[in-house]
């Protein structure tokens, strides 16, 4: 079974439980004042629900006749490997690790180790170039974030206070 | 008119308000490029700068150049970076973004200045001669009315699928939906399939999802495949070239744009409806109207394609100022942040202004075309230093481009949660498309849905039940185009088959 039909098979998977919730647990909550409404909290989800687990019967029964030409994606799944997939896999790894470091490591920390190392990952080797550009972009964006626009963002870490 | 036109331009033409319309302009296109940072939030951020102007014409020509201004910039991070950080400028990226990766940066950008120069003038124009007469119209639009329009927006997703892929756009628009029904809404004021979590009480941020549908795959497939784009002439191998258009693409885009304007305006003219509708209803229409060899094109950096969201967006940015002007009901969220400043400034908009404060009204219709001229005038100029962006090299656009999309999400939200949400719908938008789903129907579901919801439940409310889409012969007659809108394109290539086939066949 290729790829898009595995997919719509989660997502009918995902729309079953939407739907289950709409239909048998969210109408249990509801005030009885709220009964005597011609619209329910759980009325639009579950037309939603309906609607979208028959559409992804559509897709998982392959229903829909394909396109005459071959649709060519910009990269095709199959030969994964053939790509840098490593590099973007480390990448969002560094995305995820910024995410938890943000607070505790302090903004100009977490960013110039953010962008620095993603940098680091793609190839790039000229350390001289590479940190004072990472440095001067990130105390501009703070400057920018905490003096302009107001919104805090602690610089330092948080034994530095 | 011209006595209130001459009142406007002598108050528009005084130094300080020029310096207000430059200023705003500027500041405007420069945060706006800033993917995350829409026209709300950077007017929001400027108010307390309007207010201590004292000068509610001053204050309110400064915020009218801030809102072109951050719609332009909105449209220039669409094009380079896919980024787009304003739902008006979604689909200013469907083609933009292919264009600037063709080597045709400087010409996408040319091409969005000019449509938005000129979908803005002919709004203000309109807005001069229709402002008294439409607010009458837009007073007969109920909620009945409005869930059918925007069924019919969301119908036009028929417009982005191509053949064989209608399933699945409108998989994506439901899912889309569904995303947009999580968290505490408006008129049943209980949280809905939160899971117990707190973070969801909110539901999604648009911002969030917008960066994790587009930016991330982005840069993501850009890592996996660097050589994808250098092959095609992307900037960052090959100058930025070609910044003019030829005569024939001009005479191309004329029509697009002068539909767009009208069109646009329109819809910018119902409150609620605003630039987002009116950029995807522009796209769908236009390539609807398209010939066949030009449909084929859209999507993958057709000129028409970038112009018409251009000039539609900016056209529906002047048509929301109507109601705001006339009625003193805010269209969007950015004209209610507007309306906030302006009673912060003692002026209460409404039918009163044209009569009261004559001065007010008109300087802000002057200041539309000062604001449009220069916004021209400015970035026309500045064009191939702003498409410099793409001339970064990759080990350093790349980080920085995911940083952006970190810090667009997180400013919005402040909240580290955020960015693993982030992540995570990032990762899923990938895998959708190596499995080619598109996620701009998954991203328009989820901005009209809450109002969408809204809608429906009210008419259902006041009629007691379903009954309004009979009762009511517009929302029947435009739930009707809808379905034209779903069934048109179908047909068509349903037709174009048979009549390959006959040829095959040699009849």
């Amino acid at each position: 079974m290729a790829l898009d039909r595995w997919i719509a098979l989660i997502i009918l998977g995902i729309c079953l439980a939407y739907g289950y919730a709409a239909f048998f647990t969210m109408d249990q909550l509801l005030p009885p004042f709220m009964q005597r409404n011609p619209i329910w909290p759980s009325t639009f989800p579950k037309v939603l629900s309906v609607l979208a687990i028959l559409t992804a019967l559509i897709i998982v029964l392959g229903l829909e006749k394909p396109a005459d030409e071959a649709n060519t994606p910009d990269i095709d799944y199959r030969r994964l490997g053939d790509y840098h997939i490593y590099k973007a896999l480390s990448l969002l790894g560094l995305m995820v690790l910024y995410a938890l470091m943000l607070r505790p490591a302090g903004f100009i920390l977490a960013t110039i180790g953010f962008l620095a190392g993603g940098a680091i990952i793609l190839g790039e080797r000229k350390f001289h170039y590479l940190i004072p550009i990472t440095a001067l972009a990130t105390g501009i964006v703070w400057y920018l974030v905490e003096g302009v626009l107001g919104i805090f963002l602690r610089p330092w870490p948080f034994f530095l206070g | 008119m011209i006595e209130g036109l001459l009142i406007g331009l002598s108050t528009a033409f005084s130094v300080t308000n020029l310096l207000m319309v430059i200023g705003g302009c500027l500041i405007g296109t420069f945060i706006g490029m800033l993917p995350g940072l829409g026209p709300m939030s950077i007017i929001a951020i400027m108010i307390p700068v309007a207010i201590t102007l004292g000068d509610p014409s001053a204050a309110l020509i400064l915020l009218a150049g801030v809102y072109y201004g951050a719609i332009f910039g909105g449209s220039t991070s669409s094009i380079l970076l896919n980024a787009p950080g304003v739902a008006g400028t979604v689909a200013s990226a469907f083609d933009g973004y292919p264009m600037a990766r063709k080597g045709m940066a400087g010409k996408a950008l040319t091409i969005a200045a000019i449509s938005s120069f000129l979908g803005g003038t002919i709004g203000a124009l309109l807005l001069m001669v229709f402002a008294p007469m439409l607010s009458t119209v837009a007073l007969l639009f109920h909620s009945a009315e409005y869930f059918a329009l925007m069924v019919v927006g969301l119908s036009a997703i028929a417009a982005f699928a191509g053949t064989g892929n209608v399933a699945k756009a409108i998989l994506m628009t439901l899912l889309g939906l569904i995303m947009a029904t999580v968290g505490e809404g408006a008129l049943f004021n209980m949280p809905r399939f939160t899971m117990g979590l707190m973070d969801l009480q909110s539901g999604f941020s648009f911002i969030t999802l917008a960066m994790a549908m587009f930016a991330l795959p982005e840069a993501i497939f850009l890592v996996l495949h660097p050589k994808r784009t250098a092959t095609e002439g992307d900037g960052s191998t090959g100058k930025i070239t070609g910044l003019r258009i030829s005569r024939d693409e001009a005479r191309k885009i004329a029509p697009v744009i002068g539909r767009q304007s009208v069109q646009g305006f329109f819809i910018g003219v119902l409150p609620g409806a605003g630039a987002t509708i009116a950029s995807f209803l522009g796209y769908a229409v236009e390539r609807n109207l398209a010939t066949e060899e030009e449909q084929k094109e859209f999507g993958k950096g057709s000129i028409k394609g970038l112009a018409a969201p251009e000039t539609a967006n900016n056209a529906a940015c002047t048509g929301s100022f109507v109601p705001l002007l006339t009625l003193g009901i805010p269209g969007s969220g950015t004209t209610a942040i507007l309306l906030g400043a302006l009673i912060a400034l003692n002026v209460t908009p409404g039918p009163r202004l044209m009569v009261d404060s004559p001065e007010i009204f008109w300087a802000v219709i002057t200041s539309m075309f000062i604001g449009n001229l220069v916004l021209l005038v400015l970035n026309l100029p500045l064009i191939p230093y702003i498409a410099k962006v793409l001339s970064i090299p990759r080990n350093y656009l790349i980080p920085f481009i995911l940083f952006f999309t970190l810090m667009g999400s997180y400013i919005g939200q402040n909240n580290a949660t955020e960015l693993l949400i982030l992540v995570g719908f990032g990762i899923c938008a990938t895998i959708l498309r190596f499995a080619d789903y598109p996620l701009a129907p998954l991203l328009i579901g989820f901005i009209l849905g809450r109002m969408l919801e809204d809608n429906f439940s009210r008419s259902m409310q006041l009629y007691d039940g379903a009954s309004f889409i009979i009762d009511r012969p517009m929302t029947l007659g435009l739930l009707m185009i809808a379905a034209l809108l779903v069934i048109v394109p179908s047909y068509r290539a349903r037709r174009a088959k048979a009549r390959r086939q006959g040829v095959a066949e040699g009849d």
